[in-house]
Order: structure tokens, then sequence, then C-alpha cells
């Protein structure tokens, strides 16, 4: 449980693309809005080293993507969720998962920390 | 501290890709506060490598440690009971921590992860600057506290050169000029006298025209 998208480390993306995930959404607060002043904003700089770093290893950059919400925009999350999950399923699995398909290896789902 | 840059992914893929097992070795001590190889960019350097090489085809097994401190010989003793267990070690410590692993531990290749920067300060977060040379003679007691082997791109012990132009550097727009820096300083200090103790040449048998350098402390021995 993360209470701030400041928290998030840039291990703790990958990690997630290592178990599995064929992409990843973070969603913080409006910039300018956050609890803990700028933990959104640091929370998107890891997002961009992310993205650039699965750009250079072909993971696919588009990935992994921020958006930023209120708590009371039920209706803009889903929207952003379905808009985030139509992009991976027109991406399809991520090369990691499809070489995983391909060889009958199951995901390693470590424990997060 | 001892700064540095990280090498780029695809060179490191280059190094690590004839291995199948790797200790990447990260340390505590400078590069950690430059954000470079402390134990937060193992985690992130290990992910990185075990993504792409699982993606081509030949995943790699890492072992993530980060000692203390790379460049004394009681923290990398820790690694020896494992380290034949792998094929190489990638280390992200500068320059001095990745020859001392290379030193000890003799059978086993190792690789830099990293690119060793210089003897620097954090201006603001994301940015250090140069400001030691390790000359082995310092002078900043009669230059206001700035280095003249450092700041001064020629290594200048007498004043401005004819490229200083409006306190600028000749090298770049965005270098000051070292000498003009120290004047200044020595004005607002009153010291201006300072600059007629400097000595006429600076012998450069302190620094690294003798080559590797030793300090040999006999009261600590």
């Amino acid at each position: 449980m993360l209470p701030c998208t400041g928290r998030i480390e840039e291990s703790l993306l990958l990690k997630a693309f290592e178990n599995g995930a064929d992409g990843v959404m973070v969603i913080g607060c409006l910039e300018g809005d956050c609890h803990y002043v700028s933990g959104n904003i640091r929370a998107k700089a890891r997002v961009n080293r992310v993205y650039s770093i699965l750009e250079k290893i072909d993971i696919g950059a588009e990935r992994i993507r921020m958006y930023n919400l209120s708590a009371g925009e039920g209706a803009k999350f889903a929207a952003f969720a379905n808009e985030f999950v139509n992009t991976i399923h027109e991406l399809g699995p991520s090369p990691i998962n499809t070489r995983r398909e391909q060889e009958n290896i199951k995901a390693p789902q470590e424990e997060m920390p | 501290m001892i700064t540095g840059t990280p090498k780029p992914i695809e060179e490191i893929l280059e190094m690590v890709e004839p291995y199948d097992t790797i200790i990447l070795a990260g340390c505590h001590g400078c590069v950690t506060v430059c954000r470079v190889g402390g134990h937060k960019e193992v985690e992130v350097l290990a992910s990185t490598l075990r993504l792409a090489r699982e993606a081509a085809g030949k995943p790699i097994n890492i072992k993530e440690i980060s000692l203390e401190r790379q460049c004394d010989p009681e923290y990398i003793e820790s690694m020896r009971p494992f380290v034949e267990d792998y094929q190489a070690v990638l280390s992200i410590a500068c320059g001095a921590g990745i020859q001392f692993l290379a030193e000890k531990f003799t059978h086993t290749p190792l690789l830099p992860g990293i690119n060793t920067g210089f003897l620097g300060v954090t201006e603001r977060q994301g940015e250090w600057a140069e400001r030691c040379q390790g000359c082995g003679d310092c002078v900043l007691h009669l230059t206001g506290g700035i280095c003249p082997v450092t700041r001064c791109a020629k290594q200048l012990f007498h004043g401005p050169c004819g490229g200083s132009m409006a306190g600028i550097c000749e090298v770049s727009k965005d270098v000051p000029c070292g000498w003009q820096l120290i004047i200044d300083r020595l004005k607002a200090l009153n010291q201006m006298d300072n600059y007629t103790k400097l000595k006429p040449y600076k012998g450069w048998d302190s620094s690294r025209d003798g080559g590797p350098r030793r300090i040999i402390r006999e009261d600590m021995i």
C-alpha cells in the first residue's frame, strides 16, 4: 500500500514488468495538489526515467504511463483506465511475456518489499 | 565526492553479453550520493538487465549487493565467499572501487557500469561540478577558497590570461574565469595581498607527474 505516488521507486515499476505486467499505469494526484507537496512531481520524473529505460531495452515505452486526477474524479479514472487498457491490448503482450508464453515459463511473482 | 555517470545500457548489455550469472555490486559511498551507483541504482540496473536479457532470449542471473565502500578491503572481503560462484562482477562504484575489486578477486572479470567523473560538489539536485584535482599542494588559503588548478582551464598561478573576457573563460561561455573569481573573492575579503604570496611557479611533483600516487602515514601504520 503506497500512500503517495512519491513513494514509488523506479525499481518497483521495473519489477512489475519482471513479474509479468504488460503495462503499468501510475495514477497520482493533480499537480499542485499533492498532500506531501511534491510527491506526484517526483513520481512523474521517475516514471519518465522508466519510460526511457523501457524504450532503450525494446520493451516499449508506451507500456508505462502516468495519469493525474483527483480522488473525486471516478468517471475520469474509469476513462483513463479504459484508455490505457485498450492501448496495452493493441500492443499485445510484452516481449517478456511473449517469450515466456512460447517457452511455457511462469512469471515470478515476488512479494513486493 | 567522486562523481560519475551511468554507462549507456547498450554498452553494459554488450559487456555482460558473454555471461549468464553475474554479481552487480553497488557502493554506499560517493556514488550513492551522486545517484549513480548506490543500492537503488543496483536494483534498477539489475531489473533493466534481466528484462533486456529475457526479452532477447538469454536470461541472466544477477546477485544484487551493495558494499559499504568498495575502496576499503574489509568490505570487499564480504564478497569473497560467493564471488567465484558467478562468472563476472559488474560494479557501479567509482573507478577506484572497481579496480580494488579486480585486485582482490583475480579470477573473476570485473566490468565497469559507470563512467567515473571528478572530485566535485552537488550544486543542485542532478547537477555536479568539479572543485578539486587532487594536485597534492593546496593553496586555497591564498586564493579565497577558489582553486586555480581546477577552476582555471590553463591551471595558471599568476592571474587571468588573455582569454578571460568579462569574467568568462575562453573555453566556454558557461565557464567563469577561475582567476576572475579568485580576484573578486580576494577583494571582497580584503586579502589582495595574498596575490603577491603565490608561488612564482607551482611544483607538480605532488601531482600526477610521478605516476600513480601513494600516501603513507607512518603514524597510522
